[in-house]
């Protein structure tokens, strides 16, 4: 089966992601690069349980003083819904349905602008109304760090979105962007994976004390 | 596209390896770059051993001293031993599951460029500002504090080529997983692809702990982060630990696949079957699980309490048993064959009663109220010599002179590979026996001098001596090469005459296409139960068809330049007074990132080798 | 899903086969999403609310999140379908050492 072929209806197949070897093998390094990406993650989590509340003066915030529900709860359900949209357009991709598929990845996209517009927000909030910074405290490095590498891959996502948005706008669909779109879906779930965990770990624990 | 050998050029010839995405071409450049390094490597030591050869010395200062050393260590793991072991995996592992080559050629290419401009990076360092001397591990109380560029260097130059290692681990990984040729299932694959397998996968997961360590330290020193800074709440044992959780993982990244070239060895020059593959496939696979619960046993004495010593004591020794399968399992395969004692064949020989001794004082140093006594001495610096020289090295020479014809067309000569080796293994064992002793008497390693009358004298002389011995046995290494190369005489499939895997059914060195069709394989060692019956060749698994290949690409070298670019960017805006510091390092990313870009929406599906063409330089019938 | 294509021999029979199981699953992937919506309201509820002490809240939470997580991963990111297995065991592998790396600084670091 050729890459480029024009697709029907009829000829598109149950699994468009897995049906070149190219794709196969797309597909499985890209799960594989999520298992290293959990270690990754971990690794900056742990950091952030170790140095968590690790300030050198008693007058600096800690991370009760910080964080507040509003906030945290609506970037969490932007995120959410966002991966929602994205299974949307995976769903559409399935039917061959490619305007559709766009239009639900372009919606995915505006939710991670809006999820990365409300973090940018959030950061320049501590920085100025409590002296907050990347520098002021090993807390601080650690919690930007790790909060700012998933901001980091939100913005490397919607970038990589964008381009295959873009990039196959005029051309519709074919068994070799199919699998491109297929792992870059996959990203973005991952992506909230973390997210789950940041809400949970550094927030909400964060309010606990 | 050039489809056939015909002679070209330098100019095209060096576009060609710029740009090639061929696996054997591949293996061909780790072979050089990690061969160059190891020689860079190798000066390093020769230097530390000239300036330990009598005491109070001034052949260095104790400065350049602390850069040699810190940069052996750094050159010889990263540098030299990793992208040499990358070398064989790419040239014989494709063959050995009958593949036309590895998953991602591209993402291949690129975790070489990563590399090589990480070295390229981290080497520069001699000739700016300054090495990096804080020791390989670089614990971050010492290196937090270094002045000057040199552990900038080292974090970045690191964070470059550990990117490319773990590209490549990636890729071995979907390689073995998706594109075995019909009938290789995962219990008929050779040890040595196997050992690759374990090892992609423990690449997979040590090397984002590396990689978030290495952050942490350039956030801390570039960009003004307290991560280590006790001070402003940091804690430095957090480095510590990451180095180790990636750290103790990489010496088994580094020993199995030697375990797997060993492997192959003994098989091939006793003429048997590796006695125990289902057991030597088990071991392995635990020595990689086990490999990512041990590491705090290399920091017993920094106090994390007697429980946490106790739990990583225990799992160490336990370590010693799926190794002690493996001995065994090789001394058996030995066992009642017909041996034939080829330069390959001498190093693993040799191999296994000098890995031995590194693993029997590993079980000492596992030991963690021992621990106490050994910690930080020349005991411990001749326990992984005898692991990493007597395991890691001796695979890497054995395997370079039974893979040669595979990937050159052309045999070393086997009376200077005996020379090669007996001067290589006497000088080792000169080199590292009498460490020991010198650790258990209380020579503490790292230090620059001595003073007389400690009773160090002599035993340093020895230590010196055998050191010189292993340089002359690499010389008269790169002696054999130029000669071999010269003389250019080509061999056949299988010039040892007993080969047992796929790789040997093929031409040395194989068409680029490797397998014109892919081969039938019919249990362990394919090629060898065909020949046991007769057969010339493999039974081909598919008709004769279209081949189709991937095109060749500049862009993995540009995506590369452009976090080299950076780094420099990264480390110089800190400067007093830099103005061009930030702006050079967002200049690098985007050209990173732009080349990411060009490669993302440039259609490449590369190009067929059509059936014609194929028949057409086709002696006759099948040459699979 | 199986790998392959599904086939009567008439494809029209095959899409609306096709089309009726992927809504079907599409409706599942709604149902998984107004879970985790609820999982999430949960676990910021018992933050928000007074009366839990932290001894409760925090194991609470950690296990709402896990059972979002597996979410994500086995609808979401389709991981209970075939052809899974090999993603399956390296991201199993990548969480128990994920698992061991937090044990670790979150007990054998100095404080």
């Amino acid at each position: 089966m050729h890459v480029e072929e024009k697709m029907t209806v009829e000829t598109w197949p149950a699994a468009p992601e897995k049906q070149t070897l190219e794709a196969k093998n797309k597909f499985l390094g890209f799960w594989l690069f999520l298992g290293g990406e959990t270690v990754l993650f971990a690794s900056l989590f742990a950091t952030y349980l170790a140095l968590k509340d690790s300030v050198p003066r008693s007058d600096m915030p800690l991370a009760k003083d910080l964080f507040e529900i509003p906030l945290v709860f609506a970037m969490t359900m932007i995120l959410l819904t966002s991966s929602l949209t994205s299974v949307y357009a995976m769903y559409h991709m399935k039917n061959f349905s490619f305007k559709k598929m766009q239009v639900w990845l372009g919606i995915t996209v505006v939710l991670g602008l809006a999820f990365l517009g409300l973090e940018i927000y959030e950061f320049n909030h501590y920085v100025h109304e409590f002296g907050h910074t990347f520098t002021s405290s090993a807390f601080g490095s650690a919690f930007y760090t790790l909060v700012g590498f998933h901001g980091a891959h939100v913005a490397f996502g919607l970038l990589w979105i964008t381009t295959l948005i873009i990039r196959n706008s005029k051309r519709g669909l074919n068994l070799y962007n199919a699998p491109k779109y297929y792992v870059a879906s996959l990203y973005w779930h991952f992506i909230d994976v973390v997210w789950v965990f940041i809400f949970t770990v550094v927030y909400l624990m964060g309010m606990v004390g | 596209m050039s489809t056939n050998a015909q002679k070209r050029g330098f100019g095209a010839t060096l576009w060609d390896y710029l740009t090639t995405v061929d696996h054997k071409k591949i293996a061909h450049l780790y072979l050089i770059a990690g061969g160059l390094f190891f020689l860079i490597g190798g000066l390093e030591a020769l230097f530390i051993r000239i300036q330990l050869l009598k005491p109070n010395n001034d052949f260095v200062s104790a400065g350049l001293f602390n850069e040699l050393l810190t940069m052996h260590g750094t050159t010889m793991i990263f540098l030299a031993a990793m992208p040499l072991v990358f070398a064989f995996m790419n040239a014989v592992m494709p063959l050995q599951i009958g593949a036309r080559d590895v998953a991602f050629p591209f993402l291949n290419s690129l975790g070489f460029w990563l590399f090589l401009f990480g070295g390229l990076f981290l080497n520069l360092s001699w000739f700016l500002d300054a090495a990096p001397n804080a020791g390989w591990t670089s614990y971050a109380s010492l290196s937090i504090a270094q002045t000057g560029h040199g552990i900038d260097f080292y974090a970045l130059g690191l964070q470059i080529a550990g990117l490319g290692t773990l590209i490549g681990g990636i890729n071995f990984l979907v390689t073995i997983i998706n594109m075995r040729a019909p009938g290789m299932t995962y219990m008929r694959m050779p040890m040595f692809t196997w050992t690759t397998f374990v090892v992609s996968a423990l690449i997979l997961f040590a090397f984002p702990p590396l990689t978030v360590g290495l952050f942490l330290m350039t956030f801390d020193r570039m960009f003004g982060a307290n991560f280590f800074d006790a001070a402003m709440g940091g804690n430095t044992i957090i480095w510590e630990h990451f180095f180790w959780i990636f750290g103790h993982p990489e010496v088994y990244i580094l020993i199995l696949p030697a375990f797997g070239i060993f492997s192959e060895i003994f098989a091939i020059f006793s003429r048997k079957r590796l006695f125990g593959y289902s057991s030597m496939v088990f071991a392995t696979v635990l020595i990689g699980f086990l490999g990512f619960m041990v590491w705090a046993h290399h920091m017993f004495t920094t106090g994390l309490g007697p429980i946490a010593n106790s739990i990583f004591a225990v799992a160490t020794m336990a370590i010693a048993v799926p190794t002690g399968i493996k001995i065994f399992n090789w001394l058996f395969t030995m066992w009642g064959g017909s041996i034939r004692f080829t330069t390959p064949m001498l190093w693993a020989v040799a191999f296994i009663p000098s890995f031995l001794m590194g693993g029997v004082t590993g079980v000492m140093l596992g030991s963690a109220a021992q621990d106490y006594q050994y910690h930080d001495t020349y005991f411990v610096v001749a326990h992984f010599h005898y692991v990493i020289v007597g395991g890691v090295v001796f695979a890497l020479f054995a395997g370079a002179h039974l893979y040669w014809p595979k990937m050159f067309g052309t045999m070393l000569n086997e009376v200077l590979g005996k020379i090669t080796f007996v001067l290589f293994f006497v000088g080792f064992h000169m080199t590292f026996f009498i460490q020991h002793f010198l650790g258990l008497w209380g020579m503490p390693r790292r230090v620059f001098t001595y003073l007389p009358g400690q009773g160090f004298e002599t035993s340093n002389v020895v230590s010196s001596i055998g050191a010189f011995l292993m340089a002359a046995g690499v010389i008269v290494l790169l002696i054999n090469v130029i000669i071999t190369s010269v003389k250019n005489e080509k061999v056949g499939n299988d010039p040892w005459g007993d080969g047992r895997t796929l790789e040997w059914a093929l031409s040395s060195p194989p068409p680029y296409y490797n397998f014109k069709q892919l081969p039938l394989v019919r249990g362990l060692d394919a090629y060898w139960i065909e020949k046991m019956e007769g057969k010339k060749g493999m039974t081909p698994a598919e008709p004769l068809g279209d081949i189709h290949m991937p095109n060749n690409s500049f862009i993995p070298f540009l995506i590369s330049l452009g976090l080299f670019i950076a780094a420099f960017g990264a480390m110089y805006h800190g400067d007093e007074g830099n103005t061009w510091g930030i702006p050079v390092l967002i200049f690098g990313l985007l050209f990173t990132i732009g080349s990411m870009f060009v490669r993302s929406i440039k259609d490449d599906h590369g190009y067929h080798i059509p059936k014609e063409e194929l028949i057409d330089d086709n002696d006759k019938g099948v040459k699979a | 899903m199986a790998n392959g294509q599904i086939n009567s021999g008439n494809p029209r029979v095959d899409i609306e086969y096709r089309r009726k199981k992927n809504a079907e699953e599409m409706k599942h992937q709604v149902i998984t999403f107004a879970l985790m919506i609820f999982l999430t309201l949960i676990a910021f509820v018992a933050v928000a609310y007074e009366g839990f002490t932290g001894w409760f809240i925090v194991p609470f939470i950690l296990l709402l999140a896990g059972v979002q997580v597996v979410f994500q991963l086995f609808y979401f990111m389709h991981m209970s379908h075939e052809g899974h297995e090999a993603p399956k065991l390296f991201m199993y592998t990548g969480v128990l050492i994920a698992f061991v790396t937090i044990l670790c600084y979150t007990t054998i670091i100095w404080w």
